[in-house]
């Protein structure tokens, strides 16, 4: 089905994993397309309870494939239907995405990696603005997701100054859920995802929705959508299950329902 | 109530609800679907236990648009014989609320049908348009007209022109709905708002509609006439003795409808 991109279902995680190895997974009109369809097919396949992208060999994703950009190019119309869909369909996306970046994530590389929930950096990633370098401006929800993730002022000199972030230095400005050493890479983002992917998915679901839609709201329209939140998930069987659990000193036992 | 092939229709306390029911076409409308919404409407009109109308379709969607099978080989003459928009103008004149609740798509005959009630809900996922345009003709049911009197002539324009999909948030923006809930809740908090106004007094909800409807198409002299002789008959009605005296008497108002 999905030639660019690999698309596998272990334990309720999508593994969708960048393939383009010897371009350092570089996005393509099709890349692009593959991406954001994965993305779907897990968002609505009820056995997937997480998905993780990550990049096949030692890039994460180094952004646009520059092999394909012309001069006659119309750089707006290729981030209107290429870009923006796939940043679109993992910002619907109600299951929790994990970025796990596994070598440099550059350009519209890194956008993807920001798009995403949680940021699992090997202790070899890195983070490249490389914008600023061709003359460009971050996109693909760069610019949305960056501030709010650090801030305006540290925003603003990655995107303007363009150097190259380590993931220990990506870690103290906050873009990283943990830095893993190499050795520990593929188990610990494993038992990362599979841990997130045995959570109460429905309230996760509804945490992402809330927390994103809270950056346009007032507190009193904020509250409101915790009111409308917690009754839907008032109404899962995990939330039975927790305070059952709880009740019953055991561990709970959480589908996801 | 009747029997029905497209569609659900049953009583729930005061409300009188009817259920688009084709969800394997996105409840797609047909000229039977109309005539049964219609033939609902007008059960729950007569029925004196029946004080709002709620809508709403079963499955993904409220209504992806009309069956166009059925109307791909008509020619003008047909729809001219068969009057084919009657029923439609015929739900303007039913006089209880009618609250309406749109998850997924209301498209093309789907949105006119949403924009023919009196208060409208929708999902945070809804998704409104008169995607006409693309199969080479426009609304027929009311689309340009309503969805005009509603935004105002520039919107209107640009999603007819456009056939352009208007996303739940924007349809908030520019009042073609009340309020947005998540769609798991939807349907739970439209029957709430549904059955609150049930609890108004009955006669109040027929003559503020039938006012406010007229505010559409009238002068504002007009209108203030209009209103005013609706004011002054309900002084002629139980509920509002009842409804004052409560208020002096600093208890909660009983509404009988008479």
């Amino acid at each position: 089905m999905f030639e660019t991109i690999k698309y596998e279902i272990r334990k309720s995680v999508a593994w969708i994993t960048l393939n383009r190895p010897e371009k350092l997974n570089a996005f393509t009109e099709q890349i692009n397309r593959e991406v954001q369809q994965s993305i779907k097919k897990a968002s609505k396949d009820p056995e997937v309870r997480c998905l993780v992208i990550t990049g096949e060999g030692r890039a994460f994703c180094s952004g646009q494939d520059l092999d394909g950009v012309l001069e006659d190019m119309d750089h707006g119309e290729v981030l209107r239907n290429h870009y923006n869909p796939m940043v679109m369909e993992l910002h619907k996306c109600e299951k929790p995405v994990i970025a796990a970046v596994n070598g440099v994530a550059a350009g519209a590389g890194m956008s993807l990696a920001l798009a995403c929930d949680f940021r699992l950096l090997s202790e070899k990633a890195s983070f490249i603005e490389a914008f600023i370098h061709v003359g460009l401006v971050p996109d693909a929800g760069n610019l949305y997701y960056l501030p709010k993730l650090i801030g305006y002022a540290k925003a603003l000199e990655l995107a303007v100054l363009g150097d190259k972030i380590s993931a220990y230095d990506a870690e103290n400005l906050g873009l990283a859920t943990k830095v893993i050493p190499l050795e520990r890479w593929t188990e610990e983002v494993t038992v990362f995802a599979e841990r997130l992917a045995s959570m109460p998915t429905v309230a996760i679901g509804l945490i992402k929705k809330n927390l994103k839609s809270s950056w346009n709201l007032t507190l009193e329209e904020s509250l409101e959508k915790d009111a409308q939140a917690q009754r839907i998930a008032g109404l899962t069987s995990d939330h039975i299950e927790g305070v059952k659990s709880f009740m019953e000193k055991r561990k709970p036992v959480f589908l996801g329902k | 109530m009747s029997n029905f092939e497209y569609i659900d229709a049953y009583t729930e306390g005061q409300l009188g609800i009817i259920v688009l029911n084709r969800p394997k076409v996105l409840n797609a409308i047909n000229r039977k679907m109309v005539s049964e919404i219609l033939s609902a409407m007008e059960e729950f009109e007569v029925d004196d236990r029946i004080r709002v109308i709620h809508i709403s379709g079963n499955g993904r969607a409220f209504a992806a648009g009309a069956d166009i099978d059925e109307m791909a080989n008509d020619h003008a003459i047909d729809f001219e014989l068969r009057n084919q928009f009657k029923d439609w103008d015929q739900l303007a004149m039913i006089k209880k609320p009618i609250i309406g609740s749109v998850q997924g798509f209301a498209l093309g005959g789907g949105f006119e049908l949403a924009l023919c009630c009196d208060l409208l809900y929708a999902s945070d996922d809804a998704e409104f348009g008169f995607p006409e345009v693309n199969l080479g003709v426009m609304p027929g049911a009311g689309g340009t007209q309503r969805l005009t009197k509603l935004v105002g002539k520039m919107k209107a324009m640009e999603w007819l022109f456009t056939g352009k999909i208007i996303s739940a948030k924007e349809s908030l923006q520019f009042g073609i709905v009340n309020q947005l809930f998540a769609k798991e809740i939807l349907q739970e908090e439209t029957m709430k708002i549904a059955t609150y106004i049930a609890g108004q007094a009955p006669l109040s909800i027929r003559l503020i509609k039938e006012s406010v409807n007229k505010a559409v198409d009238t002068s504002i002299e007009e209108g203030m006439q209009f209103e005013r002789k609706n004011f002054y008959l309900l002084f002629s009605s139980e509920d509002q003795k009842e409804g004052m005296k409560a208020f002096q008497e600093k208890r909660k108002p009983i509404f009988k409808g008479k």
